[in-house]
């Protein structure tokens, strides 16, 4: 069953790696709309950009559905990490494998920075999201459908310049959605947003994920946020994952509870006791 | 003549009714001291005629078809030196921006050339094509040519590199990357290049004309000059004002158009 599929990636990857399975977009339509995650296996996973060395051998397996965070200072690689993932950089060496072939669709990333077309209305923003089925005659219902699970179906026809930055970041997350990706890799998603947007924003990115059963993976600063939205947070070290802590608590959680508190405490002491040593 | 100063006054006098009129009371009241001055004598005739007498210079000349015969063959001329200089400044912009190789290539020569004025190569287009319309019609391209092609360069160059990264990763081919991120995105500089290439078209029309032609708008003003007649020399110049305020008009209803998703072209 488990394939493993070894992405050596070539400049153009993404393009590559469509065509590992030319006859999968049958199977595509096949899916459920409830898509189950793909789970994720990482072996010896190197990467160097020039002489530094960003990435020091990872090894790590990501059950289907799984919600992982990952921590860690400015520069340990977990940005990186998350590239490779997604396949916005080419891997050293080592192996990431999805268990089974994939398309260009099934991952998808948020970073940042909203990213949307400025010239775009929102609901055309969101389309681009579907990739190759961009064409096909649902789109527009597909992409509407996106924009009502993130909560601005009333905004379809705007600029995307008018909106707040939470809606913007909304609208990013319709977009990564719409094309029901079975593995989301969050690059920092609500770093630029202020704290009450962040809570709310937090909210719905566990509510998506609870509906849909995608594979998360979340790399952020804040590790109060890691131990409030993900299964389990790794912390990355200089390369490496330094501590690999479960989250039990119960869904949906409550934000400030003794016990996130307590988990967040002592992550928090890890990354600073690795302050210490350096 | 960036894009800012066109978009900032619309959007600072909130009177939309009245804006339409309030840009014209300082060319207005500028006539109507002219007029006074003139009329009282203030300003010889010789030296400026009065308003009303190169509004009546231009009724002869418009009841003789002289006028709009020039005018045309003006705008003629204007039109297509500027499409041939544009369509090729446009089409090495797209190249250079896209292709490292192209760039290598030209980029260098371009720059080059663009340093000499075009201006100083009348005589020699005189040599080469006398003073018939290929003349004229080279050096409106050539002074179009740079500015369209700098701009869209620039603009392509300074697509945000993470659109692009986005477009890619949503699986855009190249063709839909340049026709949905790209391009988009490089027009608003193109727009400024073709605001300032507008400028240089005329420039080049009116100092070609004046030197080597036998008809258009700066001929009529020379040959006017010959016979003393201030009247039409004055009415020439007027023309050309409208002229240049008429294409700069013309630009900016399609910015208005094309660029209606920038944050600067929306009315709140």
């Amino acid at each position: 069953m488990q394939t493993a599929l070894r992405i050596s990636l070539p400049e153009t990857e993404l393009a590559s790696r469509a065509n590992f399975a030319p006859h999968a977009r049958v199977v595509r339509e096949e899916r459920p709309t409830t898509t189950a995650g793909l789970p994720l296996s990482i072996r010896g996973l190197r990467k160097s950009f020039g002489d530094n060395e960003v990435l020091r051998g990872i090894d790590l397996h990501i059950p289907a559905g799984q919600f992982v965070a990952i921590v860690g200072k400015s520069g340990c690689g977990k940005s990186t990490l998350l590239r490779l993932i997604a396949g916005l950089e080419k891997i050293d060496a080592g192996s990431i494998s999805f268990g089974q072939d994939i398309q260009p669709e099934d991952i998808r990333v948020m970073f940042q920075e909203p990213r949307l077309l400025p010239w775009a209305r929102v609901l055309a923003n969101v389309e681009v999201g579907l990739g190759r089925d961009r064409a096909s005659g649902d789109a527009h219902a597909r992409a509407e459908k996106a924009l009502t699970e993130v909560g601005l179906a009333d905004k379809r026809e705007q600029w995307p310049s008018v909106l707040s930055g939470g809606q913007k970041q909304r609208v990013a997350l319709g977009r990564a959605l719409v094309s029901r990706p079975r593995v989301l890799a969050f690059d920092e998603p609500l770093g630029a947003l202020d704290a009450l947007t962040r809570i709310s924003m937090q909210r719905l990115l566990e509510r998506v994920w609870r509906d849909q059963g995608f594979t998360a993976i979340l790399v952020t600063h804040d590790v109060a946020e890691a131990v409030a939205l993900a299964d389990r947070v790794l912390v990355i070290e200089e390369g490496r994952i330094a501590h690999d802590v479960t989250v039990n608590a119960a869904r949906p959680r409550q934000r400030g509870s003794a016990e996130l508190a307590g988990l967040e405490g002592s992550i928090l002491s890890h990354l600073l006791s690795a302050d210490d040593r350096t | 003549m960036s894009l800012i100063d066109s978009v900032s006054l619309p959007r600072s006098i909130r009177l939309p009714r009245i804006d339409g009129l309030v840009q014209w009371i300082v060319p207005l009241a500028i006539i109507a001291i002219w007029q006074v001055a003139s009329v009282t004598g203030f300003v010889p005739t010789r030296v400026l005629p009065a308003p009303s007498d190169v509004v009546l210079a231009g009724w002869k000349l418009l009841l003789s078809g002289e006028l709009v015969r020039n005018i045309w063959v003006s705008f003629w001329r204007a039109s297509i030196g500027f499409l041939i200089g544009g369509s090729i400044g446009f089409a090495f912009g797209l190249a250079n921006g896209l292709s490292q190789l192209s760039a290598k290539l030209t980029d260098t020569t371009l720059q080059m050339v663009r340093n000499v004025p075009h201006l100083a190569l009348i005589p020699l287009v005189i040599l080469w094509f006398g003073i018939d319309e290929s003349a004229k019609l080279f050096l409106v391209a050539l002074g179009v040519f740079f500015p369209i092609y700098l701009n869209t360069l620039h603009g392509i160059r300074t697509v945000d590199p993470q659109l692009i990264e986005m477009g890619r990763i949503y699986g855009m081919t190249d063709g839909e990357l340049f026709r949905r991120v790209i391009f988009p995105g490089a027009l608003p500089s193109i727009f400024v290049g073709i605001r300032f290439a507008l400028g240089i078209m005329w420039l080049t029309l009116i100092v070609a004309e004046t030197i080597a032609a036998s008809s258009g708008l700066g001929y009529m003003a020379m040959q006017a000059r010959e016979f003393m007649l201030i009247d039409v020399v004055v009415l020439s110049i007027l023309i050309y004002a409208l002229l240049g305020k008429l294409a700069d008009s013309a630009s900016r209803v399609l910015e208005r158009l094309t660029l209606a998703w920038h944050p600067a072209f929306q009315k709140r």
